[in-house]
């Protein structure tokens, strides 16, 4: 409570403490690089259970918000809280605890190269637990069979797809079992089949594995899709169907432009907005 | 607005900090958990067995070449049997640590550089500390440990085969008796000789492993980021083994005889 106190008040903040309070919370991020501001005044929260999707041309700030959240990058001013832990001053191995409730897909997979997708998948079970190996085994054919990619298991990256180095990076991400899930533009370079598998498998996570999310795109398509479906389990069997109307309002779009948010709302909102960028940004 | 002078050395101070501060990092967590054993050997077959044939093929060409060149000068005084004494002594003394960590230099400060830079433009790097691993403890430790302690080794082989080398050259081209010529190469050696030869591998390997981590964690702009890195890692490097011979040597002649 005492940094609490050091940290000027504001509604945004206040939601951290009550109950209910969001996985994530960001409020008034700046962060600049040399003269270039990165991030100017960035404010939101994200649910428990929710997805946030995070729009904007590249160069936005949209990747950046995922590094501070993750405390690969320190913020300048401002304040980040993550599962409970305000983080943007912790030094790296106080913040190591924090990452382990948190999985992140990057762009483009960055799996390990030189492991093999077992290894990559079960890195962190294998490397930081004393989870017995057969046990690591398991877990890794688990996540690796939801994302559908089980026969895989004994591969090299480099002998897998585009699209199949992505969902292995979902697997990864989620081996632990984390809280929050943060993904960096998943489909981007992806043809339209793929992405949607590997949309498929976020909105799998979201709705069935109850795991808080934020996606950061710039392919429209794949964040409406995301937004506007669900999973559902019938039978052992899992299908995707279309949202009720209060799911939909559960997944929020933030819009970025030159490191400020200039749009928060629901995809009805975007998609109604008669703001002269997010038009053009839509069209 | 910085002039161009301004921004240079800024950015020198700037790099050379991020080295210092790295090598500190590593030497902190060299002494404390976690240890990745599996790495450190996997980097000392890498480094050590990996440049084994390399250090085998320059120690030797270059005690041959050392007896068929001061043979000739040795010949004008009429001592040609002292050829022992000066390839030990110079294999022994100089070119054995120094050519070594120059072998090294270009074969494992090139490809540790162009790894960790290739990991560093795919996010790997981010991806380990996402995953709740330090990148220091991963990769530069057992990296640097492995040079640390193989540099040494491989610099006594090669010694070992640059001085057969010029016992090849002595015996069969220039006519020393064999026992001429190993007598002189233990007659040539001062007890403190091996000790400073031995001592240098140990700084020169610490120093091509932490500037080509340095290097490589620090690539930026893609893959033509990496080839840059690479030749940035090797020209460093090979200045630094040049230059941290010469001031431990004076240092060691200071202290040892």
């Amino acid at each position: 409570m005492e940094q609490r106190a050091a940290t000027e008040s504001t509604v945004t903040l206040e939601e951290a403490f009550g109950p209910g309070a969001p996985v994530v919370l960001f409020d008034r991020v700046r962060l600049s690089f040399d003269e270039t501001v990165v991030l100017s005044d960035v404010s939101f929260t994200l649910l428990k259970g929710h997805t946030k999707l995070l729009l904007g041309a590249s160069g936005s700030g949209k990747s950046t918000i995922l590094k501070v959240l993750l405390g690969l990058l320190k913020p300048d001013s401002g304040v980040v809280w993550v599962n409970g832990h305000r983080i943007e001053d912790l030094p790296e191995e106080q913040i190591m605890p924090v990452r382990n409730d948190i999985g992140m897909v990057f762009q483009e997979g960055a799996l390990f190269d030189s492991l093999t997708v077992a290894e990559n998948v079960g890195f962190k079970l294998y490397e930081q637990t004393r989870m017995p190996l057969d046990e690591v085994r398991a877990r890794v054919e688990e996540v690796l069979g939801f994302v559908g990619l089980a026969e895989y298991i004994d591969r090299m990256p480099s002998e897998l797809s585009g699209g199949q180095r992505r969902r292995v990076a979902i697997a990864r991400a989620m081996t632990t079992k984390p809280r929050l899930l943060l993904y960096d533009e998943p489909t981007t370079g992806l043809d339209p089949i793929t992405a949607a598998t590997v949309d498929d498998e976020i909105i799998k996570l979201r709705d069935l594995e109850e795991v808080s999310s934020i996606m950061v795109t710039h392919q429209l398509r794949d964040a409406f899709y995301i937004a506007t479906h669900s999973a559902r389990r019938e039978n052992g069997r899992i299908t995707i169907v279309p949202a009720d109307e209060a799911k939909v309002r559960e997944a929020e779009f933030i819009m970025l432009k030159d490191g400020r948010i200039v749009f928060e709302g629901d995809a009805e909102a975007l998609r109604t907005s008669k703001d002269e960028y997010l038009r053009k940004f839509l069209s | 607005m910085l002039t161009l002078l301004e921004r240079w050395t800024k950015a020198s101070l700037a790099d050379l900090q991020g080295y210092v501060l790295l090598v500190g990092r590593t030497m902190r967590a060299a002494v404390s958990r976690p240890f990745y054993v599996h790495d450190l050997v996997e980097q000392l077959e890498q480094i050590g067995v990996g440049s084994l044939t390399v250090v085998l093929l320059t120690g030797f060409f270059t005690g041959a070449v050392l007896a068929l060149q001061s043979g000739i000068t040795l010949d004008q005084f009429g001592a040609r049997s002292l050829v022992g004494r000066l390839v030990g002594a110079s294999m022994i003394l100089e070119l054995g640590p120094v050519l070594t960590a120059l072998m090294i230099t270009g074969r494992v400060g090139s490809s540790i550089a162009a790894e960790l830079g290739s990991m560093e433009v795919t996010e790997q790097i981010s991806a380990l500390r996402a995953l709740g691993a330090d990148p220091v403890r991963k990769l530069v430790v057992p990296r640097v440990l492995a040079g640390f302690f193989m540099v040494p080794v491989l610099t006594v082989i090669a010694d070992f085969v640059g001085i057969a080398g010029g016992w090849v050259i002595a015996t069969f081209q220039m006519g020393v008796a064999s026992g001429v010529y190993w007598s002189s190469v233990t007659e040539g050696l001062f007890w403190q000789d091996p000790w400073v030869g031995l001592t240098k591998p140990f700084f020169l390997g610490f120093v091509i492993v932490t500037i080509a981590c340095h290097v490589g964690l620090g690539v930026t702009g893609g893959t033509q980021g990496v080839g840059r890195a690479t030749t940035k890692a090797v020209v460093r490097a090979s200045i630094a083994v040049l230059a941290v011979d010469f001031f431990l040597t004076k240092l060691l002649v200071f202290l040892v005889y």
